[in-house]
């Protein structure tokens, strides 16, 4: 009797390692991209969600905010939006994490000869791009409430580049986040219990000048404020927090890119070996 | 020349704190057959077959499918297989089609080879129609047939199938049925595992018998209800009250101590087969005062392999199981 493996004509040429890592990511960012395609609803995090804050802020809380040095306060939020506008979308990466574990998906793609690593990669090229429409809606928002860049096109386009780069590392946190979790409904609320005051406790919506001055220096630490701080300056819009005499806040870009870094460095090799571990 | 066994385990032990799932797990599965690892819930069948499926790291012990060891050689082994767990494990937004295909790129396939295997399977499994639509509108049978389909994609020579029957409507079990041997017949090694004894009976060329997270028993259905003695002899006494007396006159045919059951009318004898054996069973009876309602003999099943083999018996743990399906 033969014992050899059935092989159908059709297999895949030609592919090594990386060649096979490339083709198994570009299959998964596929698979999620025609999720949002069938489910445009799940965009909204990133579409109507952004939209609303923006409108709130703009128009209800906007008018009693005093910015230190003046200068518009619509100009003045687009550069925090942007950075919630990112971030807010990790947890909707650790519910997808979540589903894919307890569907048993993971289990089958762990049986399949294909690229380990793809798996991740793949969640978070695909949050990625999320994250790039929904820059490209907070811009669109902002313009239309009065929002204007007053520098150079690099200046602008370093400002997104920062603003993903971040984003992308943060997503690298949803992913962990997703991996210790046992319920879609537990990464939604936990997701929430974490975003809101990360997002609140910095200078995305208000100067941290405002705040009580224990409150401050966490608020001016956050990773938030600095990527809002980055943005105002590159955008050239108003930008209270140079007078504020603490690092990040004087170093806004170096900051962004430190934080990033950090994550990346911590929470992308967390996230393989808990995707390695749940071998349980 | 010796045959390379389909699937060999050595020694497998896998441990969840303090709970051992699997304890010194011994296997070989010679290439071609069906082969039914059959237990009760929590037995450690799930676990062996994750272990040699690559899906878990045992503890300790080796395991190896055609040769290449899971662990040292799991890419290997990767290629060589094909597995469906208990729950269908598909992409609820995607289309039955693109579920396939997808998987079929990621098993190695070309795209244009994934497309086409994916239509040869949806056509095999009765889902041309469905394959068009989103698997979150599919019921739970339809899921089933498709998660089976995706774990054939890759033409798996071993194809681990985890409580196949499990969720399935009676046609759909008939149509796994089918597959199953159709698989066979096409050289395609089989592992399933299955707390039904009358499907391990009907599929299963042979048969492990899974206890405690060891086998505790091994061979074809025959050779395993063999072992646990020929046939039964089924009585009915006319009065409980004569239970002991019956029993000390069944005791010389009893090939092992004799059950007694409920009211204490019901008597199960476990007898070495013989000609005329039922006869001398009435006389030995008669002769000891007994007046019998009712005798029927029937051959030993693999319920009796189970049951004599563990000492519980496997119904009740399912009845239990179906009750914490429920509750879910």
């Amino acid at each position: 009797m033969t014992t050899a493996t059935l092989s159908p004509a059709d297999l895949a040429t030609g592919q090594n390692v990386f060649t096979q890592f490339l083709s198994d990511v570009w299959v998964l960012t596929k698979r999620s991209i025609a999720r949002i395609r069938r489910e445009p609803e799940t965009l909204s995090e990133v579409t109507i969600q952004p939209v609303m804050f923006v409108l709130m802020f703009a128009y209800v809380f906007g008018g009693a905010i005093n910015i230190p040095g003046g200068g518009s306060y619509h100009e003045y939020l687009i550069g925090g939006m942007l950075g919630m506008g990112l971030a807010q979308t990790a947890p909707g990466t650790a519910v997808a994490v979540v589903t894919d574990m307890s569907t048993g998906l993971i289990d089958r793609f762990r049986s399949l000869p294909m690229s380990r690593a793809a798996v991740l990669t793949a969640r978070t090229i695909a949050d990625l791009l999320t994250q790039l429409i929904g820059a490209l809606v907070v811009a669109g928002v902002g313009l239309a409430i009065g929002w204007r860049v007053h520098t150079s096109a690099g200046d602008v386009i370093e400002a997104f580049a920062l603003a993903l780069l971040f984003g992308y590392a943060f997503t690298w946190a949803g992913v962990c986040l997703g991996m210790v979790l046992r319920s879609p409904e537990a990464a939604q609320q936990t997701g929430f219990v974490i975003f809101l005051p990360l997002t609140f406790i910095s200078s995305a919506f208000v100067p941290t000048q405002g705040m009580p001055g224990w409150l401050q220096p966490i608020a001016e630490w956050n990773p938030l404020s600095s990527l809002a701080a980055a943005c105002r300056e590159l955008f050239g819009n108003p930008n209270p927090a140079a007078a504020v005499q603490v690092w990040p806040a004087q170093h806004p870009e170096l900051a962004v890119l430190c934080w990033s870094a950090a994550m990346l460095v911590v929470f992308a090799p967390l996230a393989v070996r808990l995707y390695r571990s749940k071998a349980h | 020349m010796t045959e390379t066994p389909a699937i060999e385990a050595e020694g497998l032990v896998k441990r969840y704190g303090k709970t051992t799932a699997l304890s010194g797990f011994d296997l070989t599965v010679p290439p071609g057959v069906v082969y039914g690892l059959l237990g009760p819930n929590g037995a450690g069948k799930t676990t062996a077959v994750r272990v040699l499926a690559t899906l878990l790291r045992p503890d300790g012990g080796q395991a190896r499918v055609f040769g290449h060891d899971v662990q040292a050689d799991a890419a290997a082994v990767r290629r060589t297989i094909g597995l469906t767990g208990q729950y269908a494990a598909l992409d609820e937004y995607l289309t039955g089609r693109s579920n396939l295909i997808m998987i079929g790129q990621l098993s190695r396939l070309s795209p244009r080879g994934a497309r086409r295997r994916a239509d040869e399977l949806l056509d095999r499994f009765g889902l041309i129609e469905a394959g068009g639509r989103a698997v979150k509108t599919y019921s739970g049978g339809m899921r089933r047939r498709l998660d089976l389909a995706a774990s054939l994609i890759g033409h798996p020579a071993v194809l681990f199938l985890d409580e196949p029957s499990t969720g399935l409507d009676p046609s759909a079990r008939a149509l796994m049925r089918d597959i199953v041997r159709e698989l066979v017949a096409d050289g395609t090694t089989l592992l399933l595992t299955t707390q039904y004894l009358d499907e391990a009976d009907q599929l299963a060329s042979r048969i492990a018998v899974i206890d405690g997270g060891k086998v505790i028993a091994e061979g074809t259905p025959a050779e395993l209800k063999a072992s646990v003695g020929g046939q039964r002899i089924l009585l009915t006494i006319a009065d409980g009250a004569d239970r002991f007396a019956a029993t000390l006159a069944l005791a010389p045919f009893s090939t092992r101590s004799i059950s007694p059951n409920g009211s204490g009318r019901l008597i199960e004898v476990p007898v070495a087969a013989a000609d005329g054996l039922a006869t001398e069973v009435l006389r030995a009876l008669d002769a000891a005062g007994v007046a019998v309602s009712d005798i029927s003999v029937r051959s030993a099943s693999l319920d009796d392999v189970f049951l004599t083999l563990t000492g519980h018996a496997v119904e009740a743990r399912e009845e239990t199981e179906l009750a914490q399906e429920a509750a879910v």
